[in-house]
């Protein structure tokens, strides 16, 4: 598949985004900086950037816990998702929903979701409204290899299918569910397969190869947009953290590790480029010191930030609601702004 | 002034009533869908005589897609949490969906759509979502159907913060808060008594809308306020006038929304009458019912002079056999006798 020079350049510097965000969060978490649970797509930028490539912004995915790298790949603005983290004021919720819930819905991210197997109803309720509303408009559906084994996967699959949906399932087998992997919890060991019995065309690919993952994206999303209806792409990849941060990662060999680090996404996407000629060395180099920069920015911003005021509790509930009913049958305890 | 309201006020049954609802708002607003298990029905069919075959389990959405089609008016797999979270979905992104759940007690095969994506999603996200989708359901016991298919138990919903819940008692109630609760930018969880679908009442014809957050008195009296959700206002009226022959005057207080709650009417009545009664046919632990009572020992304790009286189902789940059934439901003698404890 044919892919611009403009659009190589943007592919890398996501990339290299997510992996500086990600990598940087992890040093950051374990200095004690960062307050709850992170969980980091380290190792799996190619899978969010070979979807994304293909979206526009008025197209929507829906995510999951580890939902960072879809976020930066969809576009969603780095100071607004660092201070998110850091749970200051000015984060992309006010901070409100955290690393879990990091969400722009103008951006269409529809939000990462701390519920396994949360997003594929809510994606065929997106590709609902943009049937309906007769726009050419897809939704990617982030999920992963544990997410497979839901019911609600199974009947958003059911669903995308009978009513021909643009939506798009990816499912990120990074090879653990926590510390599970699919070799024990996924009966029939082929997740594609599953797919299959829904009526809509599904393929397995090696996630970690940018140029596969937005060969298989662009055939899809275009599907999509056709109106033809859903496909289902089960990228197979590998998380170099742990399922958290914090997590002692005590169910997988070092061997492993350094095997799935030999075939780093990024690595391979700069020798590709390099040896094809398409971008030169010094390109690269400078995109990389460009995203180092961008994320010290997004980090001082997220440091520097003010917390949110006590008020804010009682904020973002409800459109309208009687703001004294939400501390019922006593006093608040932070001012209630009528 | 007397005569325009006279006329312009005709019989409906509860269902029709909602029907009109349903019909009015998606006239009004394209963006307003309706989806659900057999809504219309026999959607495989394309045989002109299959169209329509149920519209909804009990008839409610009858006729609707003859005018809407089958793009507005749509049938789902038997799949609660697959339809009920597109439904989400959709409301994120621009719809604004009926989505049907026919039976509340099958909220248990959605749940997580419910209080975890549309109830939490525009405070996780910051204020920058908002979910206008309604989720009618059927609620009640004393049809027979047993006990998952019987339950009242919309005071799960209550307890979350982000849904809005609405139970009418009455036709004119049924289509002014369905109104509202379509155009609601909040999701609202709205209960309709399956008991309730054949009466009739008057209803105002064209566009009727009732305010969430209301409460009505639907009799005014003295002497003891009963406050009651859903098909219980219409035993507390019943109650109310047999108390009337007893020479106890009786005021009857429909909440019409649990969601947010009308504290300032149930408040105002307990301070007039100084006893509380509180009907609800809802499981009696964690409740509207035990709410209300919390907000008069909170708020009105000095104005009351009798313990508040609760008039619920046991803790039990709802009985099959007809006399287990009936003994189950909370009846008018039961709470013309709490009423009467309260006045000693």
């Amino acid at each position: 598949m044919e892919i611009s020079r403009d659009k190589l350049l943007w592919a890398y510097e996501r990339m290299r985004l997510i992996r500086e965000f990600e990598d940087r969060l992890h040093t950051d978490f374990a200095a004690g900086k960062i307050p709850g649970f992170v969980h980091l797509y380290a190792g799996e930028e190619a899978v969010a950037t070979g979807l994304c490539a293909h979206l526009r912004d008025d197209d929507f995915i829906t995510s999951t816990h580890r939902g960072h790298g879809h976020c930066i790949a969809k576009g969603v603005d780095l100071r607004e998702m660092m201070a998110e983290i850091y749970g200051k004021a000015t984060g992309a919720c006010k901070g409100k929903g955290g690393s879990m819930h990091i969400a722009d819905v103008n951006k269409g991210m529809l939000g990462a979701n701390g519920i396994v197997g949360g997003g594929p109803p809510l994606a065929c309720g997106a590709g609902l409204t943009a049937k309906l509303k007769g726009t050419d408009q897809v939704t990617v559906c982030f999920f992963g290899d544990g997410a497979s084994n839901q019911g609600t996967t199974f009947e958003g699959l059911n669903l995308a299918g009978i009513w021909k949906l643009p939506v798009v399932f990816v499912c990120e087998n990074n090879g653990y569910a926590e510390t599970t992997s699919p070799q024990y919890s996924v009966s029939g060991q082929d997740i594609a397969a599953r797919a299959r019995g829904f009526g809509m065309p599904s393929i397995a690919i090696d996630g970690l190869d940018f140029f596969a993952v937005y060969e298989a994206a662009g055939e899809a999303i275009a599907r999509a947009r056709r109106g033809e209806g859903p496909t289902f792409i089960e990228a197979q990849t590998y998380r170099y953290y742990g399922h958290f941060e914090g997590d002692s990662i005590r169910y997988r060999t070092r061997e492993e590790e350094e095997h799935y680090r030999s075939l780093d996404c990024l690595y391979r996407f700069r020798q590709t480029a390099i040896a094809q000629g398409l971008l030169t060395e010094a390109e690269l180099d400078e995109i990389d010191a460009r995203a180092r920069a961008a994320i010290d920015d997004a980090v001082r911003f997220a440091a520097e930030s003010p917390m949110p005021d006590p008020a804010e509790l009682l904020t973002d509930v409800y459109v309208e609601y009687p703001m004294a009913a939400l501390w019922p049958f006593q006093e608040a305890a932070v001012p209630v702004h009528r | 002034m007397t005569a325009m309201v006279e006329e312009a006020v005709r019989t409906l049954s509860y269902r029709e009533a909602i029907n009109e609802a349903l019909r009015l708002e998606m006239r009004r607003d394209p963006t307003v869908i309706l989806m659900g298990e057999d809504v219309t029905g026999a959607s495989h069919s394309e045989d002109e005589s299959h169209l329509d075959a149920w519209g909804g389990v009990l008839g409610v959405t009858k006729g609707l897609v003859h005018e809407f089609g089958r793009q507005r008016v749509r049938d789902t797999p038997i799949t609660e949490s697959g339809f009920v979270g597109a439904g989400v979905g959709a409301a994120a992104t621009g719809l604004r969906p009926v989505v049907e759940l026919m039976f509340i007690g099958f909220m248990g095969v959605c749940l997580d759509q419910i209080v975890n994506q549309a109830a939490k999603m525009r405070y996780m996200f910051g204020g920058k979502a908002r979910i206008p989708l309604v989720i009618r359901t059927m609620i009640g016991a004393g049809f027979r159907a047993a006990a998952q298919h019987s339950d009242s138990i919309y005071s799960t919903f209550v307890h979350f913060p982000g849904l809005k819940v609405v139970a009418p008692a009455t036709p004119a109630d049924a289509k002014g808060l369905l109104a509202a609760a379509i155009r609601d930018d909040d999701p609202v969880i709205f209960c309709e008594h399956k008991l309730l679908y054949d009466m009739k009442g008057p209803v105002p014809e064209g566009e009727y809308v009732i305010p969430l957050g209301q409460a009505e008195i639907k009799r005014e009296g003295g002497d003891v306020t009963i406050v009651a959700i859903s098909r219980m206002v219409l035993h507390a009226l019943e109650a109310a006038e047999r108390l009337a022959q007893q020479g106890i005057s009786a005021e009857v207080v429909d909440l019409r929304t649990l969601s947010p709650l009308d504290e300032t009417t149930v408040l105002e009545s307990i301070r007039k009458t100084g006893r509380l009664v509180v009907v609800d046919e809802d499981n009696p632990r964690c409740s509207v019912a035990t709410d209300i009572a919390t907000l008069a020992a909170t708020q009105a304790l000095e104005f009351l002079n009798a313990p508040v009286k609760l008039v619920t189902p046991p803790h039990t789940p709802v009985p099959f056999s007809p006399t287990l059934e009936d003994a189950y439901i909370p009846s008018p003698e039961r709470i013309v006798a709490a009423a009467r404890a309260t006045l000693g």
